[in-house]
């Protein structure tokens, strides 16, 4: 086991830094991206604190809506968008249209939790 | 820099004398833009130079190019869309590559800024009839005066973006699924082709006390169906949060329609804006990825590529939500 500070822990510590101390002295410019790194960073908390079973039931999904038992997710994805494409799976295929949209919303959950879309569907959903 | 713009300036303001406050605005992958003023005997005049980047012809496909971009601008003022002057077109000589000198307006750009600063409180009611006006005089433009531009239509819109996603080499499966709807249901040519802006969109509007001051950014402009202008408009992407302001954030589709119909003098077609509503988010959701991919891969390394590349994510939700509303 690796002993802490944990990696959550050290990438908060460089976000304080870059949000209050370096980004307050930098020029427009440099501010700017200054404040797209520290978002970046908080991007990359989210997906490490994600759980490996969103992961695991995607490529459960993958695995069940192909037939394969492939393991490496890009290839299952790369199948299912010629699958898609080629018209061999149905458009409005409900089994499909459930895995989009789960791993979409997982995502979202990553990427843009604020996101106003996310945030409508989450409210309804 | 400073030099070159001084040969510009005497070449195509009256009575220049020099220039002064030469600043980068921004730089893109394909364009350059530069602001600075002319000094002459009148006063000082606020300008602006467009150029193409001359290592870049290839991220240009699509573009109608500077020259056609200036002829556009001049042809839009004299129809009656807000849009800088023109105030001439760069040379060999002066040593910027292709493109133009206009006019540099007063205003506000910045989508979130139009939105929510209290400065456009009076004015942001009439925005959205007023771009949908503003469109329909875009489409009005008599189609002997323009220049050369690409014809396409639904079609062949979403076949050339199908391309650009295989040439991407992306596997999001939602974007397979999303190209597939378009395809097969892209509306059939109706009339003439027309001329369309294709990026008209909260942000690349200027934006002063008065309302529309300035409709920018006429690179992908071509000849096609007129409510694309309408339909990308719409997008969730360009209403910043304002999620229930179809138009722009700025206010309802039914508003956009009314000044729309106002000046064109026949109804929107709903269903068109609808399916090309749903082509702009794929079009922007396939830029998004493969912006992120030149991140990836180390060909721009600037974060902001990184950050809009994981904003993907935002249009394939927003392309489920569209076909296939769960709520």
């Amino acid at each position: 086991m690796q002993d802490h500070p944990s990696p959550h822990e050290l990438l908060e510590g460089v976000i304080r830094f870059l949000r209050d101390t370096a980004l307050p002295r930098l020029d427009d410019r440099a501010a700017y991206d200054a404040r797209i790194a520290a978002s970046l960073l908080k991007t990359v908390q989210r997906q490490l604190a994600r759980s490996t079973e969103d992961t695991a039931a995607e490529r459960a999904r993958l695995q069940q809506l192909l037939g394969r038992d492939d393991i490496d997710m890009e290839e299952l994805n790369r199948a299912l968008f010629e699958q898609i494409t080629t018209g061999s799976i149905a458009w409005d295929d409900t089994r499909l249209l459930d895995h989009l949209w789960a791993v979409t919303l997982d995502k979202l959950a990553v990427d843009q939790p604020g996101y106003s879309t996310y945030l409508r569907v989450r409210e309804h959903g | 820099m400073s030099s070159r713009l001084h040969a510009v300036a005497l070449r195509c303001i009256a009575g220049a004398s020099g220039v002064t406050g030469v600043r980068e605005i921004t730089s893109g992958a394909s364009q350059s833009l530069w602001a600075f003023d002319a000094l002459t005997t009148q006063g000082v005049v606020p300008l602006i130079v467009r150029s193409a980047r001359l290592w870049s012809a290839e991220a240009q496909a699509g573009s109608a190019g500077m020259a056609a971009e200036a002829a556009l601008l001049r042809l839009a003022a004299a129809g009656g869309v807000p849009v800088p002057a023109l105030r001439g077109e760069l040379t060999p000589e002066d040593g910027l590559g292709e493109g133009y000198v206009m006019q540099r307006l007063e205003g506000e750009t910045r989508g979130p800024r139009i939105l929510r600063d209290s400065a456009f409180d009076a004015v942001r009611p009439q925005l959205a009839a007023q771009c949908g006006a503003i469109m329909a005089r875009i489409h009005a433009l008599p189609r002997a005066s323009l220049p050369p531009l690409r014809t396409a239509f639904a079609h062949d819109e979403a076949l050339g973006w199908a391309e650009r996603l295989r040439a991407g080499g992306s596997v999001r499966p939602v974007l397979a699924w999303a190209l597939r709807w378009l395809l097969d249901h892209a509306p059939a040519p109706q009339g003439d082709a027309v001329l369309v802006h294709a990026d008209f969109r909260n942000g690349n509007l200027m934006v002063g006390p008065e309302g529309i001051c300035g409709v920018l950014d006429w690179e992908l402009a071509h000849l096609g169906d007129p409510m694309e202008d309408l339909g990308l408009f719409c997008m969730n992407a360009w209403r910043y949060g304002h999620i229930d302001q179809p138009a722009g954030g700025l206010g309802s589709r039914e508003a956009l329609f009314a000044g729309y119909a106002g000046v064109a003098g026949m109804p929107v077609d709903a269903a068109r804006v609808h399916w090309w509503e749903v082509f702009g988010t794929f079009k922007w959701c396939v830029s998004c990825d493969s912006m992120g991919r030149a991140f990836s891969t180390g060909a721009d390394p600037a974060l902001e590529r990184a950050a809009v590349g994981r904003r993907a994510s935002e249009s394939e939700l927003e392309l489920l939500h569209l076909l296939a509303p769960r709520n």
